[in-house]
């Protein structure tokens, strides 16, 4: 098992993390937490999964993924924003229905085999760069790249643009954005859809080029969620987000990989597929994510950086301190 | 015309209750919708939950063994919401107390043949701390280092899962097979059915001493809470941390505090499972009781004696929905309820006004 494909898997695994973890910063940052990326993650698996299946296409696949994560994600924009319904709750609520529809819908694929899937692609002249050629852009799925291309733009987005510098306001002094004449409801549904878009898309990735298959609601097995914890770990920042979910990616593939080595260091592997320590193995990316939060929340409140200002809290017109 | 939405200041109780009953009744219809919609039959799988879960006093008796751990997990939540600590980890202390127990027994840490009497309080005991432990964790962190319980609590369900399946399948395995030798006699929690000799009616019916742990836990609960300053305390730091923090109440001793007690109450829910009901330790002991336990939390609306009711009903569910087919119908109307008393939240908090003149924007 050397590095490079370590590494390599493990910048392939990150992008389903990458994806959820930016969408999922559009939206806090226009104000709007939303807890039900796991839910919406699993509705855009099985829908990409599905829909490839059927039609062959996994391009339609990935389109009706993010359409899944979209639709889904304004049942919990309505609630939130024009209901003004607890952020939180609603954000749970989003994930159980996310995972009953799912498991519904999915009923019969795990025995699917064989989907189409997205292709491989290497980059010529950049993939022959020592290190950073074969673990970049040797043989990876074309969604990697596209998570690639997503980072940069999300940050210029967020940070240089006028809509972006909107998305800030409406996060940060809602009131304030309203005044200005920037549509508060309208800024924050635009991105909690977003958010959604790239939660089905984040499903997409698992089911259509990462981890090829439907394994019921075991699909996405928390990455939702620990996608979530990256928005904190990275301090709402896509760079920083892309940085966490490369680490974690590694980690989820680390623990998969090292339990088919028989001898480390000269020693017997004990994390060998089959022993009973494999559990403590598998516990390894959650107790990191506890790690990660922890400290997140330390630098945040040492650098006096934090969450927007209005995340979680309703827009009312008029009304004071909103 | 205008929609507008005006505060309330208090809703009345009748309305309160009203509106809550509305919204699952609507979750319900709509579920039958979508049940319909993929193929299946909702008058016949709604039908068949409540003679599954109600027909008989056998399977009441079963559809109550169901809500024993519902209910513990269910106050557990309710505890914690009702401060807006937003504990979502009751499943991992659940799996935590159910492993604390076993240990009693397991381990071992009392030696076989060791009375009820002394078998049952520490297993009890083993099952709370243990849950206990796996509150403390999110709610220092919490109180101390301002880290999110949301992340913390969730993260910590999928640790206590693998704990448990570590166990399982290693030191206590049975054969390699991922469930436990099965307890003594003397761990088991008595039940109905062990009393048929003297009362024939009682035979076969495997209600257990977890349940009346379920109605005690409810009472002092509720009387914690509406009765004492402790629970005055707790419910003005739900309603306004602000003015607590004014009011000289150390937020943060109480969380973790809250916390502590919650994960207990989750770990009894854990101990009443393998004690009354498994009597062993499975690595599938939870069909996801602790997830469930927020929406009965939430339906209940933090009411300790109304979550033994909502317990009940979500019991049905499990129970009937066992055999209803797609096999994710009963999660996803747990989703869609949940939804629904959220949504219809804003009945209850605001009075919705009609303007007929234009808003003047």
């Amino acid at each position: 098992m050397d590095p490079t494909t370590i590494l390599a898997a493990g910048v392939a695994s990150g992008t389903i993390l990458l994806f959820a973890a930016i969408g999922e910063i559009f939206a806090e940052r226009s104000g709007v937490l939303n807890l039900g990326v796991e839910g919406m993650m699993l509705i855009g698996a099985v829908a990409a999964f599905s829909i490839a299946l059927t039609t062959g296409n996994p391009w339609l696949g990935v389109a009706a993924a993010m359409l899944a994560g979209g639709l889904l994600s304004l049942v919990h924009g309505v609630m939130t924003i024009h209901l003004r319904a607890d952020q939180v709750v609603s954000g749970l609520a989003l994930t159980f229905l996310g995972t009953g529809l799912a498991r519904v819908l999915g009923e019969g694929l795990s025995s699917a085999r064989d989907v189409a899937q997205l292709p491989h692609l290497t980059i010529p002249l950049v993939s022959g760069v020592p290190i950073l050629g074969p673990i970049f852009f040797t043989d990876q799925s074309v969604l990697v790249y596209l998570g690639y291309a997503l980072v940069p733009l999300a940050w210029l987005w967020i940070g240089r643009t006028r809509p972006g510098l909107h998305l800030r306001a409406v996060g940060e002094a809602p009131a304030a954005a309203d005044a200005q004449g920037i549509g508060v409801y309208r800024t924050r549904y635009v991105y909690v859809f977003v958010g959604g878009l790239l939660a089905g898309l984040a499903g997409a990735t698992i089911t259509l080029a990462i981890y090829p298959g439907w394994f019921g609601d075991q699909t996405v097995n928390g990455r939702g969620w620990i996608a979530v914890g990256l928005v904190i770990f990275a301090q709402w920042s896509p760079l920083r987000a892309a940085f966490g979910a490369v680490l974690f990616g590694a980690i989820f593939r680390f623990v998969i990989d090292i339990q088919g080595v028989d001898v480390i260091l000269g020693f017997e592997n004990p994390f060998r597929a089959g022993h009973s320590a494999t559990f403590f193995l598998d516990m390894l990316p959650y107790l990191m994510v506890i790690l990660v939060v922890v400290i997140g929340s330390r630098e945040a409140v040492r650098k006096r950086v934090g969450a927007p200002a209005a995340l979680g809290r309703p827009y009312v017109r008029g009304e004071r301190g909103a | 015309m205008h929609l507008r939405l005006e505060p309330r200041i208090d809703a009345p109780r009748w309305f309160t209750a009203v509106v809550t009953l509305g919204a699952l009744a609507f979750a319900l219809v709509l579920s039958g919708l979508i049940i319909w919609l993929v193929g299946g039959d909702p008058v016949k799988s709604f039908g068949h939950i409540v003679v599954a879960a109600f027909g008989s006093v056998g399977v009441i008796s079963d559809t109550l063994v169901k809500a024993t751990p519902l209910i513990l997990t269910g106050l557990a939540c309710s505890l914690a919401f009702r401060m807006r600590l937003w504990n979502i980890g009751a499943e991992g202390q659940f799996l935590l107390g159910a492993w604390g127990a076993s240990a009693v027994v397991l381990a071992p840490i009392l030696p076989a043949g060791t009375p009820a009497i002394v078998v049952i309080p520490a297993m009890m005991l083993a099952g709370a701390a243990a849950g206990g432990l796996w509150g403390f964790i999110p709610g220092v962190l919490r109180a101390r280092l301002g880290v999110n319980e949301i992340i913390t609590t969730l993260m910590l369900n999928y640790v206590a899962l693998f704990w448990l399946e570590f166990w399982v399948f290693g030191p206590w395995s049975k054969g390699g097979f991922p469930e436990t030798e099965p307890f003594p006699p003397e761990a088991w929690l008595p039940r109905l059915t062990d009393f048929a000799a003297s009362f024939p009616l009682l035979g076969g019916l495997t209600v257990h001493l977890g349940l009346i742990f379920g109605i005690v836990v409810a009472t002092i609960m509720w009387i914690a809470l509406e009765r004492t300053r402790w629970g005055y305390e707790i419910r003005l730091i739900g309603d306004s941390p602000r003015a607590a923090r004014y009011a000289g109440i150390d937020i943060n001793r109480k969380i973790i505090v809250v916390f502590v007690i919650s994960g207990a109450l989750a770990g009894l829910g854990g101990m009443s499972e393998v004690a009354g009901v498994v009597h062993g330790l499975q690595d599938r002991i939870s069909p996801g009781y602790g997830f469930t336990a927020i929406i009965i939390a939430y339906l209940a609306r933090f009411g300790p004696f109304r979550v033994i009711l909502a317990s009940i009903l979500f019991g049905a569910l499990i129970l009937a929905g066992r055999e209803i087919q797609p096999s994710g119908v009963p999660a996803m109307i747990q989703g869609i309820v949940l939804f629904a008393l959220v949504g219809s939240d804003v009945l209850i908090r605001y009075r919705i006004r009609f303007d007929r003149r234009l808003a003047t924007a």
